[in-house]
Order: structure tokens, then C-alpha cells, then sequence
């Protein structure tokens, strides 16, 4: 049986997954932006509720990505697999793009609907918090020269932020908020019409299979580094091995 | 010409979109040119020293 852990044949997988994916996410867009424009204005929101399509993608993607980051952050520190701290290494700054994408879309439906850009509300502000966790995370990796130590000590961070996971959840449910509770993934079933549901899934699977895409590149950039400071420790090991042995 | 309220709103949001998801893109594709770059001049250099 191959051995799935192997760098080696992550590498020989993604290259062959690599271009099927990208032709999916270039398909799912072009179908999920037609059926976007094509649905209907919302009663209240009217034509802002296009925002929504971008809005809450992100917003489901930037949980998304940190859960996939928090069983990686297990990965690393229990099961010690070889590609977690690589695949939680990887997903941070696309987690912290797609939480970007959420504050702001967020931010600019809030305007004309809200009257404001920002309110401090339970549910922006524990996104907000996982906007800076993010950055976080990336400042640690960055700032720790031992590989190591730098993944431990992320998947340590990462297991702590998780926390605000339920939180940014149930905010909506456990403090008075502007945000509106859950509309789609709620016990009773959605409370949108499938005119706009089908549009926003159509949407949130693009934007899913996009992270996938860019994450399976992510990964690979990080074993190709690896290998790449291990090629630079054996190039100057032997460039010392050749001074040493020349009289 | 047909009015759509708060179009500038929708714009913007689609342009931060667009802008945000292309600059993943592209970050991650140029990471990844210049990673495969230094490791062909690695091995390149490798083997020009074993000579």
C-alpha cells in the first residue's frame, strides 16, 4: 500500500489533481456568478442581496478553513503526521484572505442596509478576532526559524483560538445582535427562497473548491521548501567537506 | 436606463472579491515559480561543484 504521508506522492498527486480542480472552480464560478445575477431582488435588501453571494461564502469559508487548521494542529501534535504542520501552515494566509473578503463584503452590505459599516457586535467582533488570530499564526511561523518549533507552537495557538469557532456561531443566538441568526444551516431547514438558496450554494461549493485548489498549492510550496532548505544544509556541508579535505 | 439602488455598494464588494481571491492567486502561484527556480539553480550548482 503506498504510503499517503509521503511528500513524494503528494506531489505526484497534486500535479495530476491540480488541473481538474482549477477546471471545476473556473466551472462552478461561471455557473454560481450567471444564477447570482439571474436571481431575483430580495423584498427587504432589494439588489444588495447580490453582496450575500460573496458575503456569506466567505463568511462559512473563514470557519471552514480554521477547522480543517485545528484538525491539522492535531495532526501536528498528536499524530505527528508529516504533511499537518504543512497543510496548517498553508491554509492560514488563505483563511485570513477569505475572512478579509467577509469583513469587508460584510462591511459594505451594512452600509446601505444598516446605515453603518461597522457596529460592535458580537458576531463581526468574533470575526474580527479570527481575522487576527489569523495574522497571528502567520506572524508566529514567521518570527520561529526552527521549522519545529515554529509548527508546534502553531498548532498550539491554533488549538487555543479554536474557541472562538462556537462563538462566532452561536453569537447570534447567545447575545442580541444586529447580525440576523442562521438562515440556511439552522434545525427547522433554510429560510431562504430556493430562488436565492441555489445561487448562494452554487456559490459557496466555487468558493470552497477554490480554497481546496489553492490549499493542495499551498501544501506543495511547503514540501518544495523543506526540500529546498535541506538541499542548501547538504550543499554546505559538502562545500565544507570539499575546503577540509583541499591542502 | 434601469436605476439599481446601492449599485456602487455591489461594485465595490465584487472588486474587493476579485482583487482579494486574485492576489491568493497569484501569491501562491509566485511562491511556487520562485521555489522551483532556486531549486533547479541548487541542483544546477550541485552539479557544476561535483565536477
Amino acid at each position: 500500500m503506498p504510503n499517503l504521508a509521503s511528500p513524494t506522492l503528494f506531489l505526484a498527486v497534486a500535479r495530476r489533481l491540480l488541473p481538474w480542480l482549477w477546471a471545476l472552480t473556473a466551472a462552478l464560478f461561471a455557473v454560481g456568478l450567471v444564477m447570482s445575477f439571474d436571481a431575483p431582488a430580495d423584498y427587504q435588501q432589494g439588489e444588495t442581496v447580490k453582496i450575500m453571494y460573496l458575503h456569506v461564502p466567505a463568511a462559512w469559508l473563514s470557519t471552514f478553513i480554521y477547522a480543517v487548521m485545528t484538525l491539522a494542529a492535531l495532526g501536528t501534535l498528536v499524530w505527528r503526521h508529516p504533511l499537518a504542520d504543512a497543510a496548517q501552515k498553508a491554509a492560514a494566509p488563505l483563511g485570513a484572505g477569505f475572512t478579509f473578503i467577509c469583513l469587508v463584503t460584510g462591511s459594505l452590505w451594512g452600509k446601505p442596509m444598516w446605515g453603518t459599516y461597522w457596529v460592535w457586535d458580537a458576531r463581526l467582533t468574533s470575526v474580527l478576532v479570527l481575522f487576527i488570530i489569523y495574522l497571528g499564526l502567520i506572524a508566529l511561523w514567521r518570527s520561529i526559524e526552527e521549522p519545529g518549533r515554529a509548527a508546534r507552537a502553531a498548532a498550539i495557538l491554533t488549538l487555543v483560538g479554536a474557541v472562538d469557532l462556537p462563538i462566532i456561531k452561536f453569537s447570534v443566538d447567545w447575545w442580541n445582535t444586529l447580525h440576523q441568526p442562521a438562515s440556511v444551516f439552522r434545525l427547522g431547514g433554510p429560510t431562504i427562497a430556493p430562488s436565492l438558496l441555489w445561487p448562494l450554494l452554487v456559490m459557496a461549493l466555487a468558493f470552497t473548491v477554490l480554497f481546496l485548489t489553492l490549499h493542495v498549492m499551498a501544501i506543495r510550496n511547503e514540501i518544495l521548501r523543506r526540500r529546498l532548505a535541506r538541499l542548501t544544509m547538504i550543499a554546505a556541508a559538502e562545500g565544507d567537506a570539499v575546503a577540509l579535505s583541499t591542502p | 436606463m434601469i436605476h439599481v439602488p446601492h449599485l456602487g455598494f455591489i461594485v465595490a464588494a465584487y472588486l474587493v472579491a476579485v482583487v482579494a481571491i486574485a492576489a491568493m492567486i497569484a501569491v501562491v502561484w509566485w511562491d511556487y515559480r520562485e521555489l522551483v527556480a532556486q531549486l533547479a539553480r541548487l541542483e544546477r550548482e550541485r552539479e557544476e561543484a561535483r565536477r
